[in-house]
């Protein structure tokens, strides 16, 4: 068995940043700011975030801020999937939103920069804009939950000032955020009503990271997520919808950052997500699919959240996001022979740390949030 | 718009003469330079002049869908569409026809979905068959989207159509019994449609059909789930009826791919099912030659040769195995 090959990866990230004006897809290109999500973090859980000149990242990521103007009719007109004022684009000149926001927020916590950042703007930029969000999302936001990168700053905004927001009550958001509960309690993501289990999970997790959890129906938000559950354990994207493993990692991280574990079956869900480890050591994400380097970090981070990793074989599925290596050229791809991209080089990085040191892998991220807290506090 | 005139390049189509275009603004001197082709660019400077100006107009639609096939991922595009269909009063059948050419080349695009169940919630029951068959297209294309999934069960449940699901899931299950999305769709149908009366009244027929397919493949993992599914809340009616404790039986016997029926025995045995001696013979069969001498207890001896059969999950059946009673 191989070894992660970190000076390739390493290399293979810092060519990809350089590539900034090779994109020739418009549809890649807008999500820039992802990628250097994911590739930083790789770079820092390498150990080697002093490889890429720090400033010219946070050059470019400020001036994927929109400041104002033409925002403000935006995020009027579109409702809910843009930011308002305060928010990130994907890359310079696109329409701001909430992913890469929190994508903005993580590289900037990373290079313990938080301080160039005028939270108070960003905060009420994550506060009105809700929808559209993909699973790339809820791992940032998962990880500024855990380590708390933004916790103690957002929180100090007085919450009349919230609750003064002139598009806050236009866009029928927060912080009354049970405007966007239903009757049922579970939450509508945007305008057009979509229902989906990950939406009290961004809200919960929101809402907590801003310590305002009072202010929405945890109880039915909670109960919402328990109709959820299916009778093999999993959680699904609505009642009745079919077990998946990043549903259930919305649904357990709700669930675990109310204190309502007790909804989860942890036994039978626990057995359900060692079932997704596949003959070549892959995790699949839902039965007789194929294996896949990112479901490492939503199959693995439930099974932590409910203290039932230990029933994977981590060897194999080590084994198995080493075989997604290109080890000449670094980075890694879903499966093995497939393409390399930054989103599973960091899924697979990630996972790797994470099945064999996921303690350690937690301690290294706490301390450097609370440093960059601390750095925040005392700017 | 004749299709000469779509080809013409809007600065220089006369219909566009009274816009002028909004360019994107980069910024005085961007950093990172976007390679943009020429078409993208120039369908969106004139976008967002219409878009700026709420003009709600025949070619702005037009518009909006050349700019939805230069990139189906736009928000912005897709919002601005269902302000014009609104305010033009569209018949929105031909937006569904519009839609379904787009869906088929982004299966997995979450804007086009929701456009697509915008536009049915507004045209109501009639189009419950259509939207059926529409997602049954595209579930050929691929039996496990997620979306198509999602979909299809809202159609049921705010539209109607569940006259034919279940003989659709049936023949989803023919053509691959191991498609975990139809059984789970099946599950969603016994337990939901108000035509089949509900999990009890549907359970006899269903146990008959779940055991039909554990036995054609036994490793198959969802129909085991299935068939534990059908007795929810009923412990004891899953721990009685011998259909349920024979095709473990049956599955035993066979001697190959067994780990299913071994687990499910376990569950059985865990909770209360007191197995005779066939069972006890029928596990023995399988201990490795290798292991130590049988274990009189038989919930033990059935962790063992998990764990021998299913080494990848070996911490899980040793887990399961401490978790035993001491003595049964
Ligand atoms: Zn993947």
């Amino acid at each position: 068995m191989g070894e992660l090959v970190v000076d390739k990866h390493v290399k293979y990230i810092l060519s990809v940043e350089k590539r900034k004006d090779s994109f020739e897809s418009v549809v890649l290109e807008h999500l820039r700011m992802n990628g250097a999500y994911w590739g930083l973090t790789t770079l820092d859980l390498l150990g080697k975030l002093d490889a890429l000149d720090s400033n010219e990242v946070i050059q470019w990521i400020m001036k994927c801020q929109h400041e104002s103007g033409l925002l403000d009719l935006y995020s009027i007109m579109g409702g809910v999937a843009f930011c308002y004022a305060g928010g990130f684009a994907g890359n310079i000149g696109h329409d701001p939103h909430l992913l890469y926001t929190l994508s903005a927020v993580q590289v900037l916590a990373l290079f313990d920069k938080l301080n160039v950042l005028d939270a108070d703007k960003v905060a009420n930029c994550i506060l009105i804009c809700f929808s559209s969000v993909t699973f790339e999302i809820v791992c940032p936001l998962f990880e500024i939950l855990l380590f708390g990168s933004l916790k103690i700053k957002i929180s100090s905004i007085p919450i009349q000032l919230i609750i003064g927001h002139p598009f806050l009550g236009l866009l029928n958001f927060m912080p009354d955020i049970s405007g966007l509960q239903n009757e049922d309690g579970s939450f509508s993501g945007d305008e057009w009503g979509e229902v989906d289990s990950r939406f009290p999970y961004l809200a919960i997790c929101c809402l907590s990271i801003l310590h305002r959890l009072d202010k929405m129906n945890v109880e039915k938000a909670v109960n919402y997520i328990a109709s959820c559950k299916n009778v093999d354990g999993g959680f699904g994207c609505t009642p009745g919808g079919e077990s998946h493993a990043g549903q259930i990692f919305c649904c357990v991280g709700a669930l675990a950052i109310t204190g309502s574990l007790h909804h989860v079956d942890k036994d039978l869900l626990g057995w359900w997500l060692c079932e997704r480890q596949v003959k070549s050591g892959g995790l699949n994400g839902r039965p007789e699919k194929l294996p896949d380097v990112c479901y490492s970090w939503w199959v693995l981070s439930s099974l932590i959240m409910i203290d039932r990793v230990h029933w994977i074989n981590k060897d194999k599925l080590v084994k198995f996001i080493l075989n997604c290596q290109d080890t000449e050229n670094g980075g890694i791809s879903d499966r093995p022979e497939d393409a390399v991209d930054v989103f599973h080089t960091y899924f697979g990085v990630a996972g790797s740390l994470m099945a064999f040191y996921y303690l350690l892998f937690h301690c290294k991220h706490f301390l450097k949030a609370t440093r960059a807290t601390n750095s925040t506090l005392n700017s | 718009m004749d299709a000469e005139e779509h080809k013409l390049p809007l600065s220089q189509n006369p219909e566009w003469a009274d816009v002028t275009p909004i360019p994107q603004d980069d910024g005085p001197n961007p950093v990172v330079p976007i390679a943009y082709k020429p078409e993208f660019i120039e369908t969106m400077d004139y976008f967002r002049a219409v878009y700026k100006a709420n003009e709600f107009s025949p070619r702005a639609l037009q518009l909006t869908h050349q700019a939805i096939l230069l990139n189906p991922g736009n928000y912005t595009v897709w919002h601005f569409r269902r302000l014009i269909l609104d305010a033009l009063g569209i018949d929105l059948n031909e937006e569904l026809e519009f839609m379904s050419g787009i869906s088929e080349n982004n299966p997995k695009n979450y804007q086009i979905w929701h456009h697509r169940r915008w536009i049915a919630e507004k045209l109501g029951t009639d189009v419950a068959s259509k939207e059926l068959d529409f997602t049954k297209r595209m579930l050929f294309l691929d039996a496990k989207n997620y979306h198509a999934w999602s979909y299809r069960q809202w159609v049921l449940q705010a539209l109607g159509g569940w006259e034919n699901e279940l003989s659709y899931c049936h023949q989803l299950l023919e053509e691959d019994v191991f498609n975990n999305s139809a059984w789970n769709q099946r599950y969603f149908v016994v337990t939901g449609s108000p035509l089949l009366g509900g999990l009890e009244a549907m359970r006899e027929s269903e146990v008959k059909y779940t055991v039909e397919a554990i036995l054609r493949s036994p490793e198959n993992e969802s129909p085991w789930r299935y068939l534990r599914g059908l007795y929810k809340n009923d412990p004891k009616s899953w721990i009685s009826d011998p259909q349920v404790s024979s095709v473990c039986l049956k599955v035993l016997s066979a001697k190959a791919n067994h780990v299913f029926a071994l687990s499910t025995l376990l569950d059985l045995l865990s909770h209360g099912f007191q197995a005779n001696q066939e069972f006890k013979d029928a596990v023995d069969s399988l201990r490795p030659s290798s292991s130590d001498p049988p274990d009189s207890d038989l919930a033990k001896a059935i962790c063992s040769i998990l764990r021998h059969v299913d080494p990848m999950r070996v911490n899980y059946w040793t887990w399961r195995e401490n978790k035993l009673p001491l003595s049964v």
